[in-house]
């Protein structure tokens, strides 16, 4: 059993490559999936992954499979959605989530115009998929950074952050650093997925961001532990999702991607905060009360 | 003003000069680029060419247009390679009425029978009528093609239609045209010979050439992974062995698994060089390479040649570039 675990990472340096890539998604993943629960923006998070696409396509034609190009051009155009409905839905009377969809539907045509202007020999949507089994050293590099700016920010910033997703009204009221620490939380999500975009590909980078924090939710109140059981969610479907592909010929990003939904499906089943059999167990307790 | 009429004076000249020329000449339709070239090499200025599947272009996907039904009821000649790769040619005769002279250029060549290589899935009872009644074959191959085009467009029947990747057998494609061209346009006869023996001529110094190039590298190391199958007669006719990459193909994405399985394949059987080209995302074949040791190989050319600018603009540079890239990956 422990052989069956062990065997493929140490026969094989892409396995390698790839479970250590998974880890430093996961940590900044949790990190900021959490907060984007919180926040109540998971959805936002999907709109935005979107967004990056005309960015990373753009970087891709002047440069190729370049790892900074596509970074420079998802950050810019992931970076720019994030910002634009932010400032329309402040200075305007629309809601950040009307402004976002909105920004985020025109920059993916964008992105689809430009791949399909380009439509040459090499399948620029394989580009987009990513390639968890084919980490380089500049992928992981990025991963790195983006892992250590993730760390830092959130060292920093963690009481802001904190103060903003449970109660941004109050926050607004005694603070004047209520907007920036939006801003900064949303360049941070847009490193992670574009990111986790080189990694997983556009689609599946949010799912490991989104999912360990929405399990997480099921067993604990505190933040802290959130943080902690996401990181161990996040970690445990990459490996089991990588092994699964290793073993059953499954595409590796889906694999790890189920895996997490699998554990998303068992704690809404299972979870000590507000799972279904729970409540059932519980019945007099409504929900509303375990908060 | 003065300008304008000075452009609309040219472009009337240059039509009317190739329709003038054009009347004079042999009009020749080949069926895909390797073809168009070795034709133009052998009727010269004496004839008019037209190539239907231009540098570049894939001819088991190519889906001819009206305009090819018209350029090919006026021709005199069509060559055509023949063996089943080209599967709408037949249709597009009929079509188009052509009444001319039908030459199939691979006709007596030295043919790879993929049923005893156990490349192919099917059984063929009939297959020693086949290789005995060569008129008919044609037919039959034409049918079969049209019935799986529709089902799958790279099956090519029982035989290798490849053909032209052997310079020998590019000897028997050389004589095939040219007495074709003769046949239709006899009063040039000594012209078109002279441009053939021109041609062998440069056929056998490249062919000496290249044995010269593949000799550097022990027989033993001349093993590549190649993704395209179209390689068959360069590795019967220079002792390489191609090996078919296992389970990595183009309409899934890659399992761990596939690629795990890739790489022990190329550590087991010492690969030096991978040529993997249907793959379109390359990062997969650099890390295979970072793992192994194989080198990733340079594109190879099969069943098209390059656009004029192209490392592999004629057939003879495409020979020659495609020994050149396999050759400096295994050196």
């Amino acid at each position: 059993m422990i052989d069956l675990i062990f065997s493929p990472f140490v026969e094989f340096e892409f396995m390698q490559r790839a479970l250590f890539g998974c880890l430093l998604l996961s940590i900044n993943g949790s990190l900021i999936g959490v907060f984007l629960m919180l926040k109540r923006m998971s959805l936002s998070g999907d709109a935005i992954a979107h967004a990056i696409l005309p960015g990373a396509a753009i970087g891709y034609f002047f440069a190729g499979l370049n790892v900074l190009a596509m970074t420079v051009g998802g950050l810019i155009a992931g970076v720019l959605v994030a910002f634009l409905s932010g400032i329309t839905a402040r200075k305007t009377q629309a809601n950040e989530d009307s402004t976002l969809a909105s920004y985020y539907l025109c920059s993916l045509a964008l992105g689809v115009l430009i791949i399909s202007m380009k439509g040459g020999s090499v399948d620029l949507l394989h580009v987009l998929f990513g390639s968890i089994l084919a980490l380089d050293n500049d992928t992981l590099y990025l991963l790195y950074f983006n892992s250590a700016l993730c760390l830092l920010g959130f060292c920093c910033c963690y009481r802001f952050l904190v103060m903003d997703c449970s109660d941004s009204a109050f926050f607004k009221g005694v603070s004047k650093y209520s907007g920036y620490s939006h801003y900064f939380f949303l360049f941070l999500l847009v490193f992670n997925l574009v990111a986790g975009f080189h990694a997983l590909g556009t689609l599946m980078a949010v799912g490991v961001t989104v999912l360990p924090a929405a399990t997480a939710r099921y067993w604990s109140n505190r933040i802290e532990g959130m943080l902690l059981i996401a990181f161990v969610v996040a970690i445990f479907g990459a490996l089991l999702g990588l092994l699964c592909s290793y073993y059953l010929r499954l595409p590796s990003s889906s694999a790890i991607v189920l895996w997490l939904g699998v554990f998303f499906l068992l704690s809404v089943l299972l979870g000590t905060q507000g799972g279904v059999l729970r409540r059932i167990d519980l019945k007099a307790k409504p929900y509303e009360e375990l908060q | 003003m003065k300008v304008r009429n000075k452009i609309i004076g040219l472009i009337l000249a240059f039509l009317c000069s190739s329709f003038a020329v054009a009347a004079d000449k042999l009009s020749v339709v080949a069926s895909f680029s390797v073809l168009g070239d070795i034709t133009k090499e052998l009727g010269g200025d004496k004839i008019a060419l037209t190539t239907l599947v231009g540098p570049n272009q894939d001819s088991h996907v190519y889906k001819p247009t009206p305009f090819d039904v018209q350029t090919l009821a006026k021709a005199d000649v069509i060559v055509v390679n023949g063996l089943a790769f080209e599967g709408w040619i037949s249709r597009l005769e009929e079509s188009s009425g052509f009444e001319g002279v039908r030459v199939v250029a691979s006709k007596g060549a030295d043919i790879i029978d993929l049923n005893e290589e156990g490349h192919d899935e099917e059984e063929h009872d009939d297959k020693n009528e086949h290789t005995k009644h060569n008129e008919h074959e044609e037919d039959d191959h034409k049918e079969s093609a049209d019935e799986h085009l529709d089902l799958d467009e790279h099956h090519h029947g029982d035989q290798d239609p490849h053909a032209w990747h052997s310079l020998t057998n590019v000897r028997v494609y050389v004589n095939n045209i040219s007495t074709a061209l003769i046949t239709a346009d006899a009063a040039n006869k000594d012209y078109y010979q002279a441009k053939k023996q021109e041609y062998l001529v440069k056929i056998e110094t490249l062919e000496k050439r290249l044995a010269a190039k593949v000799a550097t590298v022990p027989v033993a190391e001349r093993q590549v992974i190649i993704s395209h199958d179209a390689f068959g007669y360069l590795g019967r006719d220079y002792s390489f062995r191609f090996l078919a990459p296992v389970g990595l193909n183009t309409q899934m994405k890659p399992s761990a698994a596939d690629v795990a399985q890739l790489i022990r394949q190329v550590k087991t059987q010492q690969i030096r060089a991978l040529f993997v080209e249907n793959v379109s995302d390359d990062r997969l074949i650099k890390q295979i390479g970072r793992e192994t040791g194989a080198k990733q190989g340079g594109h190879l050319y099969s069943d098209a040649l390059s656009a004029k600018n192209g490392p592999a603009a004629t057939y003879l540079k495409m020979m020659e570039h495609n020994i050149d890239t396999l050759i400096n990956e295994l050196q």
